[in-house]
Order: structure tokens, then sequence, then C-alpha cells
């Protein structure tokens, strides 16, 4: 029983980053109808950049995030203006093209920067962990602090698309992107602050993650975004509460996959989970079936 | 047309006597990942092998050359780096560093008679039905059966779990000998757990399977990077029992920002520690931390030993530059069966298999720095 809660709250806690993760890629697909394979990779800048912080320029680890963030929001935006902007009139498969070559051109960065051999990322929440039930169930802080952590960045994320103009002109492109920029939105605009906010959200993520799992990689991001980028599918893609959703349920089904069923198959179980819901629902969990009109 | 004729005699006698002149270098193919994500390894093989040349060549006498290509850990890229340095008019080669594409290489240089010396591929099928194919590093099996026979002469735990890799061939193979030789000697294994890629994080089931089980030994038969997760994450739930590695956990120490208060009391079996005291260690230490920067970890010191090896029996058996591929490879089959080498990681001898004997030292961790355990 203790063992099943204590998977649990280890399944939460990975879900809540997938979730983080996630958010990126939902966000960016609602608003510029594109995948950003790109987004995994800016997570690993994003952890590179806090350990470079923390470990190499001794920096508070508080400041090392900020700082991280402000250079993820900067590389998101740029990466954006960059590679995908030029590309708005030309067909989805060669942005999805551009994005693959954009994630591997940041896995190569990082190698030459920061060199092959792998880091071990300082945790920089550095509390001790909470002890229960007379030390039968240990809770990492760090499973705390990344939970707390998704649900404000969930409550920060709603009140911002429903409340500020920023965010009505993100929903208002996001459901049709010519007739917003007919009623005067800056559709470039509002695909740059999607853009900006994504990647600030990936740094957060990074962090979490290596606080978690402690070893940093120029791979680290690959598989995280890939599972992120499922969460985001299965709970919808688009939406805000779907990649919350999604994540958490990912992150809890791959861990107690591992638990009862095999360490090996964990994978296939996640995998196959998604297959189901999307053959029953293929608009994902909480995902809107939207009509075209003719 | 005479005049061509001309030009083309008169370079070809004075490059003949160029030749004459100064004898031709041996060259000695190496190859192993140099960039993604096995390059710790390759460059560590890259250096220690340079290092090795360079002390032959200031000696004088049979100079040697190398010829350094990138795999990046792909069995195909492997056979590229391969024919590349063939057709280079490489003698022998040090190499692959890592597995599947060593085992590829090996099935090609077995093909085409070109004589392997692999400083690092430790699997039994890099050298199994191969004559040309010898190994620096210990085989797989190898070191199971050294790690039980160790933990159960010091008894060192009396339940034991095990968390190995069971997608890797090096792991697996370790694991196997591991729990047939730790049945023989009756140790008690109460906890299996295994993942199935390096790339894996989340080691929390695996760790609360030992836990659980009640495990004073945890066996870690895998590299240091997933180790240091283990680690990292056992301490998240309290837990320390002794945690046992092989010559993977080697390296554990240099990661990059790594606590190495969490390594503390970890155990591991290795031929090859930086920190111990000898001349010739602490000399080839020094060299290598001006090359890199960092300490050398095995695989550097398995293929310095490697080009010495290789030096020693071309020496023996009269190998130069001029002396062709195939040629050589013979000659060097017969050179290994009598072989006797000392080197950093010990001393060194082949089985006519392609398996080298030598004795496993077991260190422990302590106020983070490797000591023997006697």
């Amino acid at each position: 029983m203790v063992s099943l809660l204590s998977h649990l709250l280890n399944g939460i806690s990975l879900g809540s980053v997938y979730a983080i993760i996630a958010l990126g890629y939902t966000m960016v697909y609602g608003i510029a109808k594109m995948l950003n394979f790109a987004h995994g990779d800016v997570i690993m800048i994003g952890a590179y950049i806090t350990f470079s912080a923390v470990h190499m320029w001794n920096m508070p680890p508080v400041l090392a995030v900020v700082i991280s963030m402000v250079v993820c929001t900067v590389l998101g935006v740029l990466i954006e203006g960059l590679a995908y902007k030029p590309l708005r009139q030309a067909t989805s498969l060669a942005v999805l093209i551009t994005a693959i070559g954009m994630s591997y051109l940041l896995q190569n960065i990082a190698l030459l920067v920061w060199g092959p051999n792998p880091k071990s990322f300082p945790s920089v929440i550095g509390l001790p962990s909470i002890s229960l039930l007379d030390g039968q169930l240990i809770i990492a802080a760090e499973t705390i602090v990344t939970v707390l952590a998704n649900i404000v960045i969930m409550i920060a994320l709603t009140l911002f698309t429903n409340k500020t103009k920023m965010g009505k002109s993100m929903r208002g492109v996001s459901e049709d992107k010519g007739a917003a920029q007919l009623m005067g939105i800056n559709v470039n605009l509002t695909i740059s602050v999607t853009f900006a906010i994504g990647s600030a959200l990936a740094a957060i993520a990074g962090v979490l993650l290596c606080s978690t799992y402690p070893v940093l990689m120029p791979t680290t991001g690959s598989m995280p975004g890939i599972k992120a980028f499922t969460a985001a599918v299965f709970g919808g893609i688009g939406s805000i509460p779907g990649a919350m959703l999604g994540g958490i349920l990912l992150g809890v089904i791959e861990i107690l996959g591992k638990a009862y069923v095999s360490t090996e198959l964990s994978d296939a179980i996640v995998f196959g989970v998604l297959i189901i819901v999307l053959l029953v629902k293929p608009t994902g969990l909480l995902g809107k079936k939207v009509h075209e009109k003719v | 047309m005479k005049k061509l004729v001309a030009i083309l005699m008169v370079l070809a006698m004075t490059m003949s006597f160029a030749s004459a002149m100064a004898a031709e270098p041996l060259k000695i193919g190496v190859i192993g990942p140099l960039t993604g994500g096995a390059a710790v390894y390759g460059n560590a093989v890259a250096y220690g092998a340079q290092i090795a040349a360079d002390e032959i060549n200031a000696k004088g006498g049979l100079q040697i050359v190398l010829n350094i290509q990138d795999d990046e850990h792909d069995p195909e890229k492997a056979i590229n780096a391969y024919n590349e340095i063939m057709d280079d008019e490489a003698v022998m080669i040090l190499g692959t560093v890592t597995t599947a594409p060593c085992i590829a290489v090996a099935a090609q240089a077995y093909e085409e008679r070109v004589f392997m010396l692999t400083p690092s591929a430790s699997s039994s099928d890099v050298t199994a039905g191969k004559d040309n194919v010898f190994q620096v590093c210990f085989t797989d099996p190898g070191q199971g059966k050294a790690a039980a026979e160790m933990i159960a002469a010091k008894n060192l735990g009396t339940k034991i779990g095990v968390i190995y890799n069971n997608a890797d061939p090096y792991s697996t193979g370790i694991y196997q000998a591991f729990d047939a030789t730790a049945k023989e000697l009756g140790l008690e294994i109460v906890a299996v757990s295994t993942f199935s890629s390096d790339d894996n994080a989340d080691f929390s089931v695996q760790v609360a399977a030992s836990k659980d089980a009640g495990a004073d030994l945890v066996f870690l038969p895998i590299y240091y990077t997933p180790a240091s997760l283990i680690l990292a994450q056992a301490k998240a739930v309290e837990y320390a029992p002794v945690f046992f590695g092989v010559d993977g956990m080697d390296g554990i120490l240099t990661l990059d920002g790594f606590d190495k208060s969490l390594a503390e009391g970890v155990m591991l079996l290795t031929p090859f520690a930086a920190s111990s005291q000898d001349d010739r260690t602490q000399l080839f230490v020094r060299k290598y931390e001006g090359l890199r920067g960092e300490e050398p970890n095995q695989f550097a010191a398995d293929a310095y030993d490697g080009i010495y090896a290789l030096y020693t029996a071309a020496m023996n058996a009269g190998i130069t530059g001029e002396t062709s591929y195939e040629e050589a490879c013979e000659l060097l089959i017969e050179q290994f069966a009598t072989l006797q080498v000392s080197g950093l990681t010990g001393e060194l001898a082949w089985a006519t298999t392609g398996e080298v004997t030598k004795v496993p030292t077991v260190y422990v961790i302590e106020n983070g720095i490797y000591a023997k355990v006697d």
C-alpha cells in the first residue's frame, strides 16, 4: 500500500515535468499550427545554462533559473524568427523538417559548447526529503516543488490566456489566423510571444527535470520531449488543461507500468495507451472537435 | 610523351630514395566514437593511444603514426571508418571502442585478415570465432564472475539486489555471469530489476525493488551515468546499502558537478585507478591531464596499454611500416600467444581466444578518492 502511494507520487512528479514540457508543445501547436520538435532541446539548453550558472559562475540557484529562463526565451524567439517565420507560407512538412533540423542543431551546439561528457546536475532545490508514516513513505523535496510549480504555471497560464489582451489575441489566432489578422491582431507578434512563453517554461521544465534526475547530456531533452509531445496529443493537442492532464496521466502510467508490469515494457504500455485513446477519441482526452466549414 | 615519362621516372626515383632513407612509420588505425553519446570513451582512447605513441616515437627506432577515425558509436559508420583507415594503408587496428560497432568491424577484419586489438569492447561476441581479434579489457563474463567471487570472499553483503541494463550486452553479460557464480557460491540474490536504455532517468521503481526486498548490497553492472542517478535516487528515499560496481562505474567521480558524497562507500572492480601511486600511472595521469584537463579513465589506460602491446609484438616479430597487413596479421597472432606486457592496467597476457588475463582490483571510494581494498 505504502509502496503504491510512493510509486503514485513519483508518477505525478514525473508527469508534472511532462505536463510543463507539453504546455510548450501544445501552445505552439494551438497557435502556430506547427510541431516544434526543437522544444525538447530548448529544455536541455535551459538545464545547461542553469548548470553553468550554478556550478561554474557560482550563482545562487534562483538567479540561475531566472537567467536560464531569459536565455531560453531569447533562444525560442530567435529560433522562431530565423527558422520558422520565413516558412510561414510553406507546407507544414517543410516546417516539420526544419524543426527536426533545429533539434539536431541545438544538440550539436550543446555538444560543442559543453562537451560530450555527461554533467551531474546540482539540485537547485536543496531541501530535505519529508518522511511520513514512520519513515515508510519518503517524499523527495523535488517531487513537491515540481508538483507545486506545475499547479502555479497552470493557473498563471489559464489566467493569462483568459484575462489579458495578449491572451485574447492568442485565442483569436488559434481559432482563425486569417480572420484574426483582419481584426487587427498582430499575428507575428502573437506567435513570437507564444514561443517566448513556451521557451521560458522549457527552462523551468529543464531545471525541474534535472533536479529530480540529475544527469545532463546533449541528448537529455529528446526522450522527455517525445514523451511530453505524446502527453500533449494524449490530452488533446492545443488544449492547456489537456496538456496538464495528459502529462500527469502519462507519468503515472509509466511509473505504475514499471512497478507492476515490467520495467522493459513501460514505454510500450505508455504508447499503447496513447493508441487506444486516439482510436476511441481521435482529438485526445480534452481536445475539441473543430468543424471546418466549406 | 618521352619528357613526361622521364619526369615520372625521376619522381619515382626520388620518392624511392626518400623512403629508403627514412623507414616507413608503422601506421595503426584507431576507431572509436569521437562525437555522439559515447564520445567520452572514444576521446579517452584517442588521447591514451596518442600518449603511448608519442612516448614510443620519442625513444627513436620504430616510429608509430596513428590514423584516428570517428565511428559515432554506430556500426555502419564504424565500417566506413575501417575502410578509411585501410585505404590509408594501416597495418593493424586499435579498436573499436564500443561493442556493437566492434562486432561489425571485427567480422570485416576477420574476413580481410587485419589484426585488431580492442582496448575496451568487452563482449565475448567481439572475439568469438575470430583468431585475429584480441581485447585489452576484461570480458563481461570475467568481470561478473570476479565481482561475485569478491563479494563472497570479503563477505560484503548477505542479501543482494541487482539493477542492470538488459538492452545492453555489456551489462547483461556481466549480470548473467554474476548470477551464475553467485548461485554457485551460495550468495542470496533478493531483487533483480532492469532498465532498457542508458537514457533512462527514472530509477525510483528499481531502487524501491531492492529497498523493499531488504538488500544490503546492490550490484550495479552498468555505466556510471545511470549509476549516478541511482545513487541520487536511493539517497532521496534514504536507502543506503553497499553499492558495488564494475569498470563501467569508473569515471563517476569525474562527472562534472557530481556530489561526491553520494559515492561515499561505493565499491568497484576495475583494473585502473588514476589515484594509484605508482610512478608510471602518475606520469600517464599528468600527461593526460595536460592534454585534456581531466583525469584519465580506464578507457584511456586500456588504449595506452593496447598501443604498447601492439608495439612490443610488432618489434618482436620484426613488423615495420612496409609489412603488408595480411602478413602482419599472421605474425601478430603468433606473437600474442606468448606476449607479456606490463601495463597500466596490470600484467597482461592473452589466451588464443583473444581474451586477456589480468588481475582486477577492488577499490572503495573514501573521501572522494579511490582507496584499494585488500
